[in-house]
Protein backbone atom coordinates (compact mmCIF):
# COMPACT_ATOMS: atom_id res chain seq x y z
CA UNK A 1 0.00 0.00 0.00
CA UNK A 2 1.40 3.18 -0.86
CA UNK A 3 2.09 5.88 1.94
CA UNK A 4 -0.62 8.05 0.98
CA UNK A 5 -3.06 5.85 0.52
CA UNK A 6 -2.02 4.63 3.97
CA UNK A 7 -2.25 8.61 5.28
CA UNK A 8 -5.73 8.95 3.66
CA UNK A 9 -6.90 5.13 5.22
CA UNK A 10 -5.50 6.59 8.78
CA UNK A 11 -7.00 9.69 8.51
CA UNK A 12 -10.85 8.69 8.11
CA UNK A 13 -10.35 5.64 10.29
CA UNK A 14 -9.51 8.43 12.62
CA UNK A 15 -12.43 10.36 11.69
CA UNK A 16 -14.72 7.41 11.55
CA UNK A 17 -13.53 7.12 15.41
CA UNK A 18 -14.14 10.20 16.31
CA UNK A 19 -17.59 10.38 15.28
CA UNK A 20 -18.12 6.91 17.78
CA UNK A 21 -16.37 9.06 20.62
CA UNK A 22 -18.72 12.13 20.15
CA UNK A 23 -21.78 9.67 21.34
CA UNK A 24 -19.25 7.83 24.05
CA UNK A 25 -17.89 11.09 25.58
CA UNK A 26 -21.67 12.69 25.18
CA UNK A 27 -22.96 9.54 27.07
CA UNK A 28 -19.58 8.82 29.42
CA UNK A 29 -20.08 12.66 30.72
CA UNK A 30 -23.71 12.42 31.92
CA UNK A 31 -22.94 9.05 33.44
CA UNK A 32 -20.14 10.92 35.09
CA UNK A 33 -22.40 14.17 36.12
CA UNK A 34 -25.43 11.24 37.53
CA UNK A 35 -22.55 9.39 39.53
CA UNK A 36 -20.73 12.24 41.32
CA UNK A 37 -24.31 13.16 43.02
CA UNK A 38 -24.39 10.86 45.85
CA UNK A 39 -20.25 10.37 45.59
CA UNK A 40 -18.48 7.64 44.15
CA UNK A 41 -16.91 4.67 45.70
CA UNK A 42 -15.44 1.18 44.55
CA UNK A 43 -18.66 -0.80 45.64
CA UNK A 44 -21.14 2.10 43.13
CA UNK A 45 -19.06 1.54 40.35
CA UNK A 46 -19.23 -2.35 40.66
CA UNK A 47 -23.05 -2.35 40.96
CA UNK A 48 -23.66 -0.21 38.28
CA UNK A 49 -21.94 -2.22 35.86
CA UNK A 50 -21.27 -5.92 37.36
CA UNK A 51 -23.78 -8.37 35.16
CA UNK A 52 -24.70 -5.26 32.69
CA UNK A 53 -24.48 -6.54 29.56
CA UNK A 54 -25.29 -3.06 28.17
CA UNK A 55 -22.63 -0.87 30.15
CA UNK A 56 -19.92 -3.88 29.11
CA UNK A 57 -20.75 -3.41 25.20
CA UNK A 58 -20.73 0.22 25.75
CA UNK A 59 -17.64 0.74 27.28
CA UNK A 60 -16.33 -2.12 25.03
CA UNK A 61 -17.17 -0.02 21.96
CA UNK A 62 -15.38 3.07 23.72
CA UNK A 63 -12.54 1.81 24.78
CA UNK A 64 -11.83 0.36 20.98
CA UNK A 65 -12.97 3.52 19.68
CA UNK A 66 -10.51 5.08 21.68
CA UNK A 67 -7.44 2.70 21.49
CA UNK A 68 -7.65 3.44 17.70
CA UNK A 69 -8.30 6.91 17.93
CA UNK A 70 -5.65 8.58 20.43
CA UNK A 71 -3.06 7.10 19.29
CA UNK A 72 -3.48 8.32 15.74
CA UNK A 73 -3.86 11.93 17.06
CA UNK A 74 -0.84 11.31 18.98
CA UNK A 75 1.27 10.44 15.78
CA UNK A 76 0.40 13.36 13.96
CA UNK A 77 1.56 15.33 16.56
CA UNK A 78 4.64 13.55 16.64
CA UNK A 79 5.56 13.50 13.00
CA UNK A 80 4.77 17.18 13.06
CA UNK A 81 6.63 18.30 16.34
CA UNK A 82 9.27 15.75 16.43
CA UNK A 83 12.14 14.20 14.06
CA UNK A 84 11.02 10.69 15.04
CA UNK A 85 10.96 8.44 11.51
CA UNK A 86 7.52 7.58 9.92
CA UNK A 87 8.38 4.09 11.57
CA UNK A 88 9.42 5.43 14.95
CA UNK A 89 5.59 7.52 15.14
CA UNK A 90 4.20 4.09 13.61
CA UNK A 91 5.71 1.86 16.38
CA UNK A 92 4.76 4.19 18.82
CA UNK A 93 1.50 4.76 17.79
CA UNK A 94 1.06 0.53 17.72
CA UNK A 95 2.35 0.66 21.49
CA UNK A 96 -0.43 3.11 22.94
CA UNK A 97 -2.95 1.21 20.78
CA UNK A 98 -1.85 -1.89 22.44
CA UNK A 99 -1.67 -0.53 25.79
CA UNK A 100 -5.27 0.94 25.77
CA UNK A 101 -6.99 -1.93 24.94
CA UNK A 102 -5.14 -3.70 27.23
CA UNK A 103 -5.89 -1.83 30.33
CA UNK A 104 -9.34 -0.53 29.33
CA UNK A 105 -10.40 -3.97 28.49
CA UNK A 106 -9.00 -5.10 31.92
CA UNK A 107 -10.65 -2.79 33.86
CA UNK A 108 -13.93 -3.12 32.36
CA UNK A 109 -14.18 -7.01 32.41
CA UNK A 110 -12.79 -7.01 35.77
CA UNK A 111 -15.85 -4.67 36.75
CA UNK A 112 -18.72 -6.64 34.78
CA UNK A 113 -17.76 -9.71 36.51
CA UNK A 114 -16.51 -8.47 39.82
CA UNK A 115 -19.70 -9.49 41.42
CA UNK A 116 -20.78 -12.76 39.67
CA UNK A 117 -19.24 -14.74 42.71
CA UNK A 118 -20.99 -13.16 45.24
CA UNK B 1 2.23 39.64 8.26
CA UNK B 2 3.04 40.26 11.40
CA UNK B 3 5.02 37.77 13.52
CA UNK B 4 2.89 36.08 15.95
CA UNK B 5 -0.70 37.45 14.31
CA UNK B 6 -2.08 34.29 14.27
CA UNK B 7 -2.15 33.83 18.08
CA UNK B 8 -4.84 36.53 17.82
CA UNK B 9 -6.98 34.57 15.74
CA UNK B 10 -9.74 32.23 17.90
CA UNK B 11 -8.74 29.27 15.18
CA UNK B 12 -5.42 28.97 16.41
CA UNK B 13 -6.65 28.97 20.51
CA UNK B 14 -9.03 26.21 19.21
CA UNK B 15 -6.45 24.78 17.61
CA UNK B 16 -3.87 24.54 20.78
CA UNK B 17 -6.72 23.34 22.80
CA UNK B 18 -7.69 20.57 21.06
CA UNK B 19 -4.33 19.00 20.87
CA UNK B 20 -3.22 20.09 24.04
CA UNK B 21 -6.66 18.68 25.56
CA UNK B 22 -5.76 15.48 23.55
CA UNK B 23 -1.88 15.15 24.73
CA UNK B 24 -3.52 15.43 28.64
CA UNK B 25 -6.87 12.92 27.90
CA UNK B 26 -4.09 9.76 26.72
CA UNK B 27 -1.98 11.01 29.37
CA UNK B 28 -4.58 10.44 31.63
CA UNK B 29 -6.28 7.14 30.36
CA UNK B 30 -3.57 4.93 31.85
CA UNK B 31 -3.82 6.00 35.27
CA UNK B 32 -7.98 5.92 34.59
CA UNK B 33 -8.01 2.72 33.86
CA UNK B 34 -5.13 1.24 36.42
CA UNK B 35 -7.96 2.87 39.36
CA UNK B 36 -10.53 1.45 37.85
CA UNK B 37 -8.76 -2.12 37.98
CA UNK B 38 -8.35 -1.63 41.84
CA UNK B 39 -12.18 -1.64 42.28
CA UNK B 40 -11.73 -5.14 41.45
CA UNK B 41 -9.22 -6.28 43.70
CA UNK B 42 -8.22 -3.93 46.04
CA UNK B 43 -11.26 -2.44 47.03
CA UNK B 44 -10.00 -0.36 50.14
CA UNK B 45 -7.42 1.19 47.88
CA UNK B 46 -9.76 2.08 45.83
CA UNK B 47 -12.24 3.75 48.34
CA UNK B 48 -8.57 5.46 50.10
CA UNK B 49 -8.07 6.93 46.35
CA UNK B 50 -11.99 8.21 45.66
CA UNK B 51 -11.32 10.05 49.32
CA UNK B 52 -8.58 11.43 48.84
CA UNK B 53 -10.91 12.64 44.90
CA UNK B 54 -13.14 14.49 47.35
CA UNK B 55 -10.62 16.82 48.22
CA UNK B 56 -10.68 20.95 47.15
CA UNK B 57 -7.27 20.38 44.84
CA UNK B 58 -8.27 16.84 43.19
CA UNK B 59 -12.00 18.94 42.89
CA UNK B 60 -10.31 20.86 40.77
CA UNK B 61 -8.09 18.62 38.81
CA UNK B 62 -10.74 16.28 38.36
CA UNK B 63 -13.44 19.37 36.56
CA UNK B 64 -10.13 20.51 34.77
CA UNK B 65 -10.62 16.76 33.15
CA UNK B 66 -14.18 17.10 32.50
CA UNK B 67 -13.50 20.27 31.11
CA UNK B 68 -10.78 19.07 28.77
CA UNK B 69 -12.66 16.27 27.84
CA UNK B 70 -15.98 18.42 26.81
CA UNK B 71 -13.51 20.84 25.01
CA UNK B 72 -11.99 17.92 23.10
CA UNK B 73 -15.75 16.60 21.74
CA UNK B 74 -16.85 19.91 20.93
CA UNK B 75 -13.51 20.69 19.71
CA UNK B 76 -13.80 18.15 17.36
CA UNK B 77 -17.08 18.53 16.39
CA UNK B 78 -16.32 21.95 14.88
CA UNK B 79 -13.30 20.37 13.22
CA UNK B 80 -15.12 17.80 11.57
CA UNK B 81 -18.02 20.30 10.89
CA UNK B 82 -14.97 22.23 8.89
CA UNK B 83 -14.14 19.63 7.06
CA UNK B 84 -17.12 17.79 5.61
CA UNK B 85 -19.60 20.76 5.55
CA UNK B 86 -17.17 23.73 5.19
CA UNK B 87 -18.98 26.13 7.94
CA UNK B 88 -16.35 28.61 7.56
CA UNK B 89 -18.14 31.94 8.00
CA UNK B 90 -19.81 30.30 11.79
CA UNK B 91 -16.63 28.58 12.88
CA UNK B 92 -15.60 31.80 15.35
CA UNK B 93 -19.13 31.32 16.65
CA UNK B 94 -18.40 27.58 17.30
CA UNK B 95 -15.01 28.25 18.60
CA UNK B 96 -16.81 30.33 21.42
CA UNK B 97 -20.14 28.25 21.77
CA UNK B 98 -17.74 24.93 22.29
CA UNK B 99 -15.76 26.88 24.86
CA UNK B 100 -18.75 27.61 26.70
CA UNK B 101 -20.20 24.71 26.71
CA UNK B 102 -16.53 22.70 28.13
CA UNK B 103 -17.09 25.30 30.92
CA UNK B 104 -20.50 24.54 31.44
CA UNK B 105 -19.96 21.31 31.85
CA UNK B 106 -17.53 21.69 34.09
CA UNK B 107 -19.34 23.55 36.32
CA UNK B 108 -22.18 20.84 36.37
CA UNK B 109 -19.77 18.48 37.61
CA UNK B 110 -18.25 20.43 40.45
CA UNK B 111 -21.34 21.78 41.32
CA UNK B 112 -23.23 18.13 41.37
CA UNK B 113 -20.52 16.65 43.34
CA UNK B 114 -20.56 16.23 46.55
Amino acid sequence: MSNARLETRIWALQRATAAVLAFCVFVHLGMIIYAVQDGLSAAEIISRISGNLAWLAFYAVFIVAVALHAPIGIRVILNEMTNLSRKQTHLIMAALCLIILVMGFRAIIGLYTAGAGA
Amino acid sequence: MKTGAHRNHPHYWAFLLHRGSGILLTLFLPAHFYVLGLAIEKTATMDGFLSWSATPLAKIAETALVILLAAHLTGGLRLMALEFFGTRESSKIAVCVGAGIALVTGLIFLLNGT
